[in-house]
């Protein structure tokens, strides 16, 4: 069953241990107001116009983000990295969008990577259908799973759906037995309010132990030419949401006092 | 930690003006003008010259340091041979007042050439020899810019030493050379008397350093007995006593090791100029047994052990590269003179080599931060990662040192070119990357050859687009290839051509250092040149090979995948129609260029329809260099790698058919085009391990990473995994420049504040502001693409 994906990136070094190569599958059901990635947002390909200067020229063109791709294409890919991977302990990292929005496709794809030994790992909202979790759950060797906002309406506000499904999803994902590592974005005044923290505090902490690893991930800017690339309307909050450094050492050592682990910068 | 003394002689050693000395030129003059060896043969001849310049050069020791021993009178006073090159009036002007990589002349010495030196030698010097035994078509290929010659200004060395040294004290050797001496077959060798002169000549050589040490004891003496601080004057004392022990015994502690090697490092310095300069090699190797030795005795702390090797250090940092002009400047325009400090590797019997000496050396490195002497790493899959990573913490500072290279490729390289595995474990790098064993091979770097200038002539039916010229045989007209394989097949052609005219142009050069310019002193050190009575120079070593650095290998790939594809599959243009592009510099065809640059299939990503192209020059050139025989009995081999030939070789071309414009530099190493590895590092070393590295004497590959990738430890780990894969795939060596593109543009501008910014250029690095503006932009360009 082919899929669509907007990019396969070598030499990923942030998600999950080791060398990886993430695999980024179009299609998310959220909206995020920080997120850097809008060309995951839609679930097919789309164009965009591109613009290179060259030699005070400017050279004009429109390029399609995002391609049908199948199984063994994206397979022969990945098996370029593979001594790479072996050396560093790394695999393959399905992000998107949301990955499990093709669940089909994402399943016959970690059946693949886990038949030929790789380390695989899911970059999940948690926003999709229990189902799906239970069919790429023998496959997955790892979840990297997104904790955003606990309260409901605020959660609402910020990514445009509930975190209902996502919580769910979660609960049942740890009773499962598998590993999971959580990553928070770190938006001010959104995420990464006292509130905020303390709540996810909460509702990680009888889990330390199966979580280990949390990544923090300071929101930033770079992904704001791509609204004006896609012709969206940016609703990213203003450079001055990113959190300070301190702030951001502050509510790791929260999470550290409960016996987390850390990484800055996911 | 850096002790004040330190910090004083490394800001001294920084701080000095590299200047021309006139001392050496003057001495090596007098010696032969006034006729002190008429009548003997050439080897004791240049002997007896080396002795007397050793007899009477000024002995120079500066304050507060623990290794003595100057090649000049002072610390960057550098010395001239004008046996081998003559500098003219116009050139000492020209060194004097150039912008980058000057050497202050002074009038005086200005006028001790005027007086003295070039009435006497010129048009004497092995440099007109060459010159004028050298074929017009040899000259024109030269002054086209399609090879370089490395012995024109410099004499063959590249040779690092092994560790008889450590074992041997002159004395000893001495006591070996008269035991060869003796064993001469006067009945049926017919180079018994040859290699009787010859050993007499190392005899005078070896005699002549413990006599170099022995006045460097007297000076010691006097400072000793002037010196009011009593510590110092204890200090200067039992330098005294050292420099009357080595270099005439084998060293016993590890002050005396080191002071040891130095005196030799300056014989090989003084006799000739080598390229490179010489290079004590496994230096953590070496060095351990004494620092076992004396830690366990209780007679050496840590502490002084790193005070030693930091003052070690300063010494190589204190000769600037002989100076250089003309081609040979614009090849490898840098001061420094690629003494390549070794660490880590496997030991003799195969086993991991890394010991606490390593660990103390990166620390040295690290606090060092000094252009010379370069350092490296040699990375077996058997050694720690603890060790790798401690070297990569290091590049991150980014200095470019240490660079990184494959241990177990190194030894592959090298049984496979027919050496004794033992010998190949006791090798490494030295120069850039050059694979060699240390202590017992003569390894040659010939001249750079420029790959991409013989697809322009190719393109032009062997004519230089540039001047015009006729360089190359008739392959073709653009029009007349039906397929590309008939095209390749031109280049090819043309390749085999312009290797032929080089190799003939070496050999000859080769024969006349044979004749006229044997090193006896070197011939000392490495084996098995006293067992043989045969000079280092005439083939003594154990093994001989000569290279031929290939460079542009990059734009190379790239252009005939442009040509492949554009012509000869898609038919978008004609060949005839894209030369006539070219020749005109893109101008009127933007079109054309965007699409070159950004639709073609470019090496360094892994891409198999760039990536072909690659395996096939390799291929070809190998082809064409490869096992070639030399007169003293090397073959010929190759290695990619450029110093900064790969900017002059770009000066002279046309604009080339991947998308570079005219005059713009080639790709360096086997990196890729500069800013066309736009899918990661990990792509760029798949694509790099296409080449068969293991045919090779050395390649380089140059990776950017932004300093914020370095900033925590489990990125670092990450480097070094890429280093392991890389590795593992038999890549030859990898290097990081760690540093921003907004920094270099700041120092572009404003070159006063970064005084001490130091980069990585091609297997060496150098301050940015020593840099040409080509180079630097050059430089600016490889960093910009770093979106990690």
């Amino acid at each position: 069953m082919p899929g669509i994906i907007f990019d396969i990136k070598p030499f990923a070094i942030h998600d999950g241990p080791g060398i990886r190569t993430t695999v980024f599958l179009k299609g998310c059901p959220l909206r995020c107001l920080w997120c850097h990635n809008p060309e995951s947002w839609h679930p097919e390909p789309e164009s965009a116009g591109k613009s290179i200067i060259l030699d005070g020229r400017e050279f004009r063109e429109s390029e399609t983000i995002g391609r049908e791709v199948t199984v063994q294409e994206v397979m022969a890919e990945i098996r370029k990295e593979r001594i790479i991977m072996e050396e560093s302990g790394g695999g393959i990292t399905f992000s998107g969008g949301e990955p499990l929005m093709q669940p089909g496709f994402l399943a016959e794809l970690l059946e693949a990577a886990w038949l030929e030994g790789f380390h695989t790992a899911v970059d999940t909202s948690g926003h999709a259908p229990k189902s799906d979790f239970e069919r790429i759950l023998p496959y997955t060797s790892l979840f990297l799973y997104d904790i955003k906002i606990m309260d409901d309406p605020l959660h609402t506000a910020g990514t445009g759906v509930s975190n209902q499904l996502a919580l769910e999803n979660f609960s049942w994902l740890i009773h499962q037995g598998k590993p999971v590592r959580i990553r928070i974005p770190l938006v001010r005044n959104i995420t990464a309010t006292r509130e905020n923290i303390n709540a996810i505090l909460g509702f990680l902490s009888p889990h330390v132990r199966q979580i280990g690893q949390i990544d923090l991930l300071p929101y930033h800017r770079n992904g704001i030419h791509k609204y004006r690339k896609l012709g969206l309307v940016c609703q990213m909050p203003p450079r001055d949401d990113t959190p300070e450094p301190e702030e951001i050492e502050e509510i790791g050592q929260i999470f550290r006092d409960a016996g987390f682990r850390i990484k800055k910068g996911g | 930690m850096i002790t004040p003394r330190i910090q004083k002689l490394r800001e001294k050693s920084l701080g000095a003006e590299p200047r021309i000395s006139a001392e050496r030129g003057l001495l090596v003059t007098r010696f032969y003008r006034d006729h002190l060896a008429f009548g003997d043969s050439v080897p004791v001849q240049r002997a007896k010259a080396f002795s007397y310049i050793l007899e009477n050069k000024e002995i120079c020791i500066n304050e507060g340091e623990l290794i003595v021993g100057e090649r000049g009178p002072a610390p960057k006073a550098t010395p001239t041979y004008p046996e081998i090159n003559l500098h003219s009036l116009q050139d000492l002007d020209i060194l004097n007042s150039r912008e980058k990589v000057w050497f202050r002349v002074d009038t005086e010495t200005r006028e001790a050439y005027e007086k003295e030196i070039i009435p006497f030698w010129k048009g004497r010097s092995n440099r007109d020899r060459i010159m004028e035994a050298m074929t017009s078509e040899w000259k024109d290929a030269y002054a086209a810019g399609i090879f370089t010659e490395f012995m024109e200004q410099r004499a063959p060395g590249h040779t690092v030493a092994g560790d008889k040294i450590y074992k041997k004290g002159m004395s000893d050797i001495i006591a070996d050379v008269d035991r060869a001496m003796s064993q001469l077959d006067f009945l049926n060798d017919p180079a018994a008397f040859e290699k009787m002169e010859e050993l007499k000549a190392m005899r005078i050589a070896a005699r002549a350093l413990i006599d170099f040490a022995g006045r460097h004891a007297e000076k010691l003496d006097l400072l000793a007995a002037e010196e009011k601080d009593r510590a110092r004057s204890k200090e200067l004392a039992d330098m005294a006593a050292i420099c009357r022990k080595v270099p005439a015994s084998a060293p016993e502690t590890f002050h005396e090791a080191l002071q040891h090697y130095w005196f030799v490092h300056l014989g090989v310095v003084t006799e000739l100029n080598p390229w490179d300069s010489f290079n004590p090699g496994r230096l953590d190797q070496h060095l351990i047994p004494f620092w076992e030795k004396e830690t366990a005795a209780g007679t050496l702390t840590r502490e002084t052990a790193e005070e030693l090797l930091q003052s070690f250090w300063i010494k190589f940092n204190n000769h600037p590269a002989p100076p250089k002009v003309g081609i040979t400047a614009l090849e490898s325009n840098t001061y420094t003179d690629f003494a390549l400090i070794n660490v880590g590797g496997v030991k003799t019997d195969g086993s991991d080599a890394v010991n606490e000496m390593s660990y103390l050396i990166l620390d040295v490195i690290e606090e060092m931060r000094l252009l010379q002497p370069s350092s490296m790493v040699q990375v077996s899959k058997k050694n720690p990662d603890r060790f790798i990573d401690r070297a990569v913490k290091i590049t991150k500072t980014g200095f470019g040192q240490p660079s990184i290279f494959n241990t177990d490729a190194i030894i592959q390289e090298l049984t496979r070119q027919g050496k004794d595995i033992y010998d190949a474990r006791n090798g490494g790098a030295s120069g850039c990357v050059e694979s060699g064993a240390f202590g017992t091979e003569s390894y040659i770097l010939t001249g750079y050859f420029n790959l991409p200038k013989v697809l322009e002539i190719t393109l032009h039916n062997g004519i230089d687009p540039r001047t015009s010229r006729k360089m190359g045989i008739s392959t073709g007209y653009p029009g007349d290839f039906e397929d590309y394989s008939r095209f390749l097949e031109a280049f090819r052609k043309q390749v085999e051509h312009f290797v032929r005219i080089k190799i003939h142009g070496s050999n000859i050069i080769e024969s006349i250092f044979m004749t006229h310019v044997p090193t006896p002193f070197l011939s000392l050190i490495i084996d098995d040149c006293v067992e043989k009575g045969t000079d280092y120079i005439c083939g003594g070593a154990r093994y001989n090979t000569n290279y031929i650095q290939g460079v542009g290998i990059g734009t190379l790939t790239d252009s005939l995948t442009s040509i492949r594809k554009m012509v000869f599959e898609e038919h978008q243009i004609t060949l005839p129609r894209f030369v006539e592009v070219l020749d005109r510099n893109f101008i009127g065809d933007e079109d054309l260029l965007y699409h070159l640059i950004y639709k073609m299939p470019k090496y360094g990503n892994d891409n198999q329809e760039a990536d072909r192209q690659l395996t096939d020059v390799f291929n070809i050139y190998y082809d064409a260099v490869n096992g070639h025989a030399s007169p003293r009995g090397a073959a010929y081999r190759i290695n990619l790698l450029p110093t900064t030939s790969h900017v002059y070789f770009g000066s002279i071309m046309l604009a080339s058919p991947d998308g570079r414009k005219a005059g713009q530099p080639l790709s360096e190493g086997i990196s890729p085009v500069q800013g066309a590895d736009t899918h990661g590092p990990s792509a760029v070393i798949r694509s790099a391990a296409k080449i068969d590295h293991l045919r090779t004497g050395g390649t380089l590959l140059n990776q950017k990473f932004s300093p914020s990738f370095f900033e925590d430890e489990e990125a670092i780990r990450k480097i070094s995994h890429l280093v392991r894969s890389y590795f593992r795939m038999d890549g030859h060596h990898i290097q990081f420049n760690v540093v921003t593109a907004e920094t270099l543009r700041d120092a572009r501008k404003h070159p006063e504040k970064y005084r001490d910014l130091i980069v990585r250029v091609a297997g060496y690095s150098d301050y940015f502001n020593d840099l040409g503006e080509d180079l630097q932009e050059e430089i600016i360009r490889r960093t910009e693409h770093e979106n990690l």
